[in-house]
C-alpha cells in the first residue's frame, strides 16, 4: 500500500519523444551521403585535374585547338616545349571520332532494333533464356579481344566489303577514293565499333520492347493485327525514344573506345570525309599512339584532349540516360 | 438418397492453333530450300561472286518467296509480316554471328601457345621472338589479380555506400546521384587513365606503379556495382527493413544487419560483375602501369606486368610468336572473364528462385 502512497519516486522520468535520430544514425546518414557523392567528385576531380594540366595548351592554342589539324610539338634547345612553334589541333581526330561513331550507330542501331524483337516477340520460350545470356555475354568481352579480332579477322573482310561499296556505291560522296588504299579506314573501325556496341544497344531496346504494355499488345492482336502489325502499331511508337537513348548510349561508348579503334585505324592528322580511305582520326587512340613517345608538353596537350572527350562523352551520356529515363513513362 | 454419379467429363487437349502443322513446316523447309537453290543458280549464272553474294542472295530469295507464299494465302498484311520475320531473323543472325567468330577465332589462334609453364614461369628472360614454349604469363595473372583486388577495395564500399544512399536514405541527391553514376559509367577508360596521370603521376610520384592503374580501374568499376547493388538492394522487401525499424532498431543497424545480410549474394554478384568489367581494361593499364615482365608483388612500387598489357605487348612486338603468345593470353582473359559473368548469372538466377 504504501508504495501507491508514494508514486512518484517510482515513476521513471518522462520518456522524450523525438523524431530526431540517434547519434548512429547521424554518423551513419553523414558517411553514406559522403559516399554517395563522390561520384559527383571524382567526376568534378577529373574536370578540374585534367583542365590543370590542360590549360597551358587551351592558353596557348585558343580556338584552333578544336579547328586546327595540325600535330607537331616543337621543342626548343633547352629541350623544353616551344608552345609558339607547337601546332595542337584535334578537329581531324573529332571528326574522325565522330564519323567512327556514326558509321557504328548506322550499322549497330538496325540490327540491334531486330535483334531485341526478335528475343521479345519471335523466340521460341525454350531459345530465350540463353540467347539472351550469348547476347549479353558479348557484352562482357574484354575491348582488346575485339581489337585483336577487328586487326587479324575482320581487316580483311572489311576490306572486301569496303571494295565492294566502292565499286557499287562509289558515287555516294562520303565512299569516294582517291588512291585505291581500303586498310584500317574509318569504315572498319566503325564495323568493329558496331559489333561492339550491339550487345548495349541490343539489350537496352530489349528492356524497353520488354516493358510494353501486355494489354495493348493483345488489344491489338484482338482487332486482328499481325505480329508486324502490333509491333508497327504498338511496341515500336512504345519504345521508340528509349531506343534513341540506347542509341546515343551507344554512340557514347563507340567515341570513348581506345584499343579496339587503335588496332584497326590508320590515324592521320587531317580531316577526311571519305570513310572508305585507310586514314582515319580518333581522340582517345591518339592519346594512346602519342602517349609513348610525348614530351611533357605534348602530354598536357594531350590531357587537353582527353578533357575534350570525356565533356563530349559526358554531355552524349546525360543526354541518352536522359532520353532513357523519360521514355518509361511516355507511350500512348 | 440417391448417389450422384459424376462420371468425369473427358477433358479435351488442349489446342494449340499457333503451333505449326507437319504440313506448314514442310512448306517452310520448301521455301528454305527453294530460296538455297535460287541463290545456288543466281551466283552460279550471274556475274556476283563470292560467299556474301550467297547469303545475299539467298536472305533475297527467300523473303520474296515467304511474302508470295504468305501474300497469295492469306493477303497482304500477312505478307508484310513474313518479309518483317525476315529481317527480324536476319538481325539476330548477323547479331550472333561475330559472336560465334570471335570465341572461334580466339579458342584456334590461342590454344597454339598454351601449355603449361604458362602458369609457373614469366617473360623476363624470353625475347618476342623466342619459341612458343618459353615463358608464360604467371606475372601477368599475379599482376591482373593485384590491380582487380586492389581496385576492388577502392571501388567496393563506394559502389555500396552510393546504392545504399539511393535506396535506403532516399535523401534529395537521390536523383543526381543516380545521373552522375549513369553519366560516370560512360567515362571513357582512357580519360580513367589520363586523369591518374594528371592527379597523381605528374604530380606526385613521378614513377608507374600498379596502384594507381587500381586506381584508374576502380573509377571504371564503381559505377557497374553501384547500379548492380542499387538494384540488388530494391529488392530487399520493405517489410524486412520496417520489422527492423518495428523493433526499435535504428536505420543503421536495420541497414547492416537486415538489409546488407538480405542481398549478401546480389552484392557478390555486383562485385564479380564490376570484376569482368575491368579485368580485360587495357588503356589505362597501358598509360599507368608500366607493363614489367617479372613478377612483382608491391603494388607501390615497380612496374607491373597484367594480362592486357601482355596481350598488348605481343600484338605490338609483331612477331609470329608473340602474336601466338597474345592469343593465348587473350583466351586465358576470355576464360577468366566469361568464368566470372557466367558464375555471376548462375549467383543471380539461383537468387530470383
Amino acid at each position: 500500500m504504501s508504495s501507491l502512497l508514494t508514486p512518484k519516486a517510482a515513476l521513471p522520468p518522462k520518456r522524450k519523444i523525438t523524431t530526431e535520430p540517434r547519434l548512429s544514425d547521424k554518423i551513419f546518414r553523414r558517411v553514406v551521403t559522403g559516399g554517395g557523392l563522390s561520384s559527383l567528385l571524382i567526376l568534378g576531380l577529373i574536370f578540374i585535374f585534367l583542365l590543370m594540366q590542360g590549360l597551358q595548351t587551351f592558353k596557348s592554342q585558343g580556338i584552333h585547338f578544336l579547328t586546327g589539324s595540325a600535330w607537331n610539338a616543337a621543342v626548343n634547345d633547352a629541350n623544353q616545349i616551344d608552345l609558339k612553334n607547337s601546332h595542337f589541333g584535334i578537329a581531324a581526330m573529332l571528326i574522325g571520332t565522330l564519323i567512327c561513331a556514326v558509321i557504328a550507330i548506322a550499322v549497330a542501331v538496325p540490327i540491334s532494333v531486330f535483334s531485341a524483337l526478335f528475343l521479345t516477340f519471335y523466340v521460341p520460350n525454350s531459345l530465350k533464356k540463353i540467347m539472351v545470356a550469348v547476347i549479353d555475354l558479348m557484352a562482357a568481352f574484354p575491348s582488346i579481344l575485339f581489337g585483336l579480332w577487328g586487326f587479324f579477322v575482320l581487316e580483311p573482310i572489311g576490306e572486301y566489303w569496303a571494295k565492294l561499296l566502292h565499286k557499287y556505291f562509289g558515287w555516294v560522296p562520303f565512299f569516294k577514293m582517291e588512291a585505291p588504299f581500303f586498310s584500317r579506314s574509318p569504315f572498319i573501325a566503325g564495323l568493329v565499333l558496331a559489333i561492339m556496341i550491339i550487345p548495349i544497344v541490343t539489350s537496352i531496346s530489349r528492356e524497353i520492347f520488354g516493358q510494353t504494355p501486355l494489354d495493348r499488345i493483345q488489344a491489338a492482336y484482338a482487332l486482328g493485327a499481325t505480329r508486324f502489325g502490333m509491333i508497327k502499331a504498338v511496341a515500336f511508337p512504345y519504345a521508340r525514344s528509349g531506343i534513341v537513348g540506347g542509341a546515343m548510349l551507344g554512340l557514347g561508348r563507340a567515341m570513348g573506345e581506345t584499343v579496339a579503334v587503335y588496332t584497326v585505324l590508320n590515324i592521320v592528322y587531317k580531316i577526311n570525309w571519305h570513310v572508305l580511305i585507310g586514314a582515319g582520326g580518333n581522340v582517345a587512340s591518339m592519346i594512346l599512339l602519342k602517349f609513348g613517345e610525348a614530351t611533357q608538353g605534348e602530354v598536357k596537350a594531350l590531357m587537353a584532349a582527353g578533357l575534350v572527350l570525356f565533356v563530349v562523352t559526358l554531355i552524349v551520356n546525360s543526354l541518352a540516360d536522359f532520353i532513357v529515363a523519360r521514355s518509361g513513362k511516355s507511350g500512348r | 438418397m440417391s448417389v450422384i454419379t459424376t462420371t468425369k467429363p473427358a477433358i479435351p487437349k488442349p489446342e494449340k492453333p499457333w503451333r505449326q502443322t507437319p504440313a506448314q513446316r514442310l512448306i517452310t523447309l520448301g521455301i528454305f530450300a527453294l530460296a538455297g537453290a535460287a541463290s545456288y543458280f543466281i551466283v552460279a549464272v550471274t556475274p556476283v561472286k563470292g560467299k556474301l553474294a550467297y547469303v545475299a542472295v539467298f536472305f533475297i530469295a527467300f523473303v520474296t518467296i515467304d511474302y508470295l507464299y504468305a501474300r497469295i494465302r492469306q493477303g497482304k498484311s500477312a505478307g508484310a509480316d513474313s518479309v518483317f520475320r525476315g529481317f527480324v531473323t536476319m538481325g539476330i543472325f548477323i547479331a550472333v554471328i561475330p559472336i560465334i567468330s570471335i570465341l572461334y577465332s580466339v579458342i584456334s589462334r590461342g590454344y597454339k601457345g598454351l601449355h603449361w609453364s604458362l602458369f609457373t614461369k614469366d617473360m623476363h628472360s624470353t625475347p618476342p621472338t623466342g619459341p612458343i614454349g618459353q615463358g608464360g604469363l604467371l606475372h601477368a595473372i599475379i599482376g591482373t589479380s593485384l590491380l582487380v583486388a586492389v581496385a576492388l577495395v577502392i571501388s567496393v564500399p563506394i559502389g555500396i555506400l552510393t546504392a545504399i544512399y539511393m535506396t535506403e536514405i532516399k535523401g534529395r541527391f537521390s536523383r543526381p546521384i543516380k545521373f552522375l553514376v549513369q553519366a560516370m559509367s560512360g567515362v571513357p577508360s582512357i580519360v580513367a587513365g589520363l586523369f591518374i596521370l594528371a592527379a597523381i603521376v605528374y604530380p606526385l610520384t613521378k614513377t608507374f606503379n600498379s596502384f594507381e592503374g587500381s586506381l584508374a580501374l576502380g573509377i571504371l568499376m564503381i559505377p557497374t556495382i553501384a547500379r548492380t547493388s542499387e538494384e540488388v538492394l530494391l529488392l530487399v522487401p520493405q517489410d524486412l527493413r520496417e520489422s527492423g525499424v518495428a523493433l526499435g532498431g535504428t536505420q543503421w543497424r536495420t541497414v547492416a544487419q537486415i538489409v546488407l545480410p538480405a542481398a549478401r549474394g546480389g552484392l557478390v554478384t555486383a562485385m564479380i560483375l564490376g570484376i569482368a568489367r575491368v579485368a580485360g581494361e587495357t588503356a589505362p593499364i597501358v598509360l599507368l602501369t608500366g607493363g614489367g615482365d617479372t613478377k612483382n608483388w608491391n603494388i607501390f612500387h615497380g612496374p607491373m606486368g597484367s594480362l592486357p598489357f601482355y596481350i598488348w605487348k605481343g600484338f605490338a612486338a609483331g612477331t609470329n610468336e608473340s602474336i601466338t603468345r597474345a592469343w593465348a593470353g587473350i583466351l586465358v582473359l576470355l576464360v577468366m572473364v566469361l568464368a566470372l559473368f557466367i558464375t555471376a548469372r548462375f549467383l543471380s538466377d539461383r537468387k530470383k528462385k
